[in-house]
């Protein structure tokens, strides 16, 4: 673990030290890193031929569960340099199809091989494939791809999916992207790959923040963190000298929204991903809780507790006067808004002990959707809007869905302590955080909606709070 | 004085029972030494000085600490007693100012978790400021689950963080 740490941090600080040396940070800056890099739109390309393919969506899940899917390495015109890959660019198309194997694989939904048991096609092989290397070995399913340095340094990168039995391409997409954001572009084929093979939405291009923990169980450091949906990109935000806590991505990416003690205090801030600033939430002298944003990202919902009592409250991204949405005596808190924005799902101990509530936007119309024995908290809407997904309180802790009525109760996981769900953009996959007993270790997991399908997110240093983003722009 | 001993005497007592009754944590504070209490001695060129947690920790003598049952906030007959004693060393030295800082156990989820230390924290504070001490000189803080002082996880630990820490504002 600790090589790896101390990797990231070296690099952060060789690739950031200038900029840092330059400022003299306010107060609440205090505990920031050096700004992390933007990242640079990714641009399609439009591809040569469409022939319209073929209407291949399977809704049966047990169909396609065990699909064989062969992912050889994306072929390059020419072998040269690249800042992606030390290898070039022939290197860098072995690695661009592990990613794409590697989103699959983990996704549990297909039965992928990757390149590195497989034959390496040519690169005039990607638009015309070599159709008897891959039924005889049964692959059902042929992802190739190709990977081209572009005269400005930006590479493109395509992606084919072939059904091997019919002979035929289903589905192909081609991406121009800067060479650090190299990984995108395989992620976008394996957002492609899923999509036209499941009939779900995208969801491997999007990024996670979350909590990295490190330290003895009583002295705890908590650093704000972000990393890919894959675990690639990590880099810290905090330096860990304040505990940081419950981080939420804006929809565009932009801004972080979590809790901080700089201060002293537990505090809101929105964190600028571009000049590496922040700024408080809301100014007051009250401790505010659970930062969320609205799915359009003009507002911020957060809690805070006055006198002990805490309440939920709407204030606009951009500031101003904040709205209180509840005032029920007791503990009302958090809140995730449907995805159309006319809802909010939030907990309340109103009734004595932590429950589900649903209310509009506007705080009207409050009422209780979870009776289904032990308690419900850190409700999340799905991005699909169907379900809700929750922790479930019955003497374990675990991470359940339900209805938006409250019925239809389904517990996913079955640690000792499973906690705070998020979404996956497609609202397929739930991302939540696991602590171990006594040890106190937490890390961070995702589970598919079966259930049966969970594993573990390998991350730097122990993992909690994470938050998963939407896809990105 | 004498008055003040047998009282001070008497609502260690009184805690030391209500507290049995709700399962204490394992590490309570040994029962006082009744005099300890009833005559602080801050001038003592060796011992804590005035102003300092330790003072006021041995002034109480070990009470700036009260603890709750599993997702409850309020004061019983124990944490009132401490609290008394809190705020006869506050009422007997006004300059002083203090902050009460509320925990829980870990097995909350996080968020809820900063509420319920908030809620326990001005538990404490109300009942101080009903014995008499002036609200501004008590501010509140909650670090939810995040300070655990006992690290296993059983119900003697949790009963450990589930805790009011009242600490002088130096």
């Amino acid at each position: 673990m600790k090589p790896i740490l101390l990797l990231f941090t070296a690099t952060l600080a060789l690739a950031t030290a200038p900029l840092a040396a330059q400022e003299t940070p306010k107060p609440s800056d205090r505990d920031l890193s050096s700004p992390a890099p933007e990242g640079g739109a990714v641009e399609t390309v439009e591809t040569a031929r469409d022939d319209g393919g073929l209407s291949f969506t399977v809704t049966d899940e047990s169909e396609w569960q065990d699909l064989g899917i062969a992912i050889p390495g994306f072929a390059t015109d020419r072998d040269v340099p690249t800042q992606a890959s030390s290898g070039g660019t022939a290197a860098l198309g072995k690695s661009l199809a592990q990613v794409v194997y590697n989103d699959l694989k983990f996704n549990g939904l297909f039965k992928p091989v990757g390149p590195n048991s497989l034959p390496q096609p040519s690169y005039p092989e990607i638009t015309a494939p070599s159709w008897p290397t891959w039924s005889n070995r049964s692959a059902e399913m042929l992802v190739e791809g190709y990977v081209r340095a572009r005269g400005d340094g930006k590479l493109i990168v395509g992606c084919y999916l072939y059904d091997v039995q019919l002979q035929k391409e289903l589905t192909r997409g081609g991406w121009v992207v800067p060479p650090a954001d190299w990984r995108r572009a395989a992620h976008k084929c394996s957002d492609l790959v899923y999509s036209r093979l499941s009939g779900e939405s995208p969801f491997f291009d999007s990024r996670i923040a979350y909590i990295a923990e490190t330290g003895p169980k009583d002295h705890r450091v908590k650093r704000l963190a972000i990393m890919d949906s894959d675990g690639a990109n990590h880099r810290f935000i905090t330096n860990g000298r304040a505990t940081a806590l419950t981080p939420r991505y804006s929809p565009d990416y932009r801004q972080l929204l979590y809790l901080s003690y700089v201060d002293g205090n537990p505090r809101l801030y929105v964190y600028d991903i571009g000049t590496g600033r922040q700024h408080l939430v809301t100014q007051s002298s009250n401790p505010t809780f659970a930062p969320r944003w609205s799915p359009d990202g003009k507002w911020i919902l957060y809690s805070m507790a006055i006198g002990g009592n805490t309440d939920i409250y709407r204030v606009s991204a951009q500031g101003g006067p904040s709205v209180r949405l509840t005032n029920a005596p007791g503990i009302d808190i958090g809140g995730s808004y449907s995805p159309d924005g006319t809802k909010i799902v939030f907990e309340s101990d109103r009734s004595g002990n932590q429950q589900c509530y649903v209310m509009n936007a506007d705080g009207s119309n409050q009422r209780r959707i979870s009776f289904s024995g032990g308690r419900c908290a850190t409700p999340e809407w799905s991005p699909r809007g169907d379900l809700i997904a929750f922790t479930r309180i019955a003497g374990n802790f675990n991470v359940a869905v339900m209805n938006t009525q409250g019925g239809g109760v389904r517990t996913l996981t079955s640690g000792w302590q499973d906690e705070a769900p998020t979404w996956s953009p497609n609202g397929r996959v739930i991302q939540f955080f696991r602590t171990e007993r006594n040890s106190g270790r937490s890390s961070l997991w995702q589970v598919d909606l079966t259930g049966r399908n969970e594993r573990r997110l390998p991350t730097p240093v122990d993992a909690s709070d994470p938050a998963w983003g939407p896809i990105l722009p | 004085m004498d008055r003040r001993i047998v009282i001070a005497t008497l609502m260690a007592g009184t805690a030391l029972l209500a507290a049995c009754k709700k399962e204490p944590p394992a590490s309570l504070p040994p029962e006082p030494e009744p005099n300890v209490t009833a005559t602080p001695t801050p001038t003592a060129p060796t011992g804590p000085v005035l102003g300092t947690q330790a003072h006021f920790e041995e002034a109480v003598n070990g009470k700036n600490v009260i603890y709750f049952d599993t997702d409850r906030y309020n004061i019983d007959s124990a944490s009132a007693a401490a609290l008394q004693t809190q705020a006869q060393y506050l009422m007997r030295y006004p300059n002083i100012n203090v902050r009460v800082e509320g925990n829980t156990d870990e097995r909350g989820t996080r968020e809820y978790n900063l509420a319920l230390g908030e809620r326990r924290a001005n538990a404490a504070k109300n009942y101080l400021v009903s014995l008499g001490v002036a609200a501004n000189r008590i501010t509140t803080i909650s670090y939810g689950k995040e300070r655990p002082v006992a690290l296993g996880s059983n119900e003697s630990a949790w009963a450990q963080n589930r805790r009011d820490v009242t600490v002088v504002v130096e």
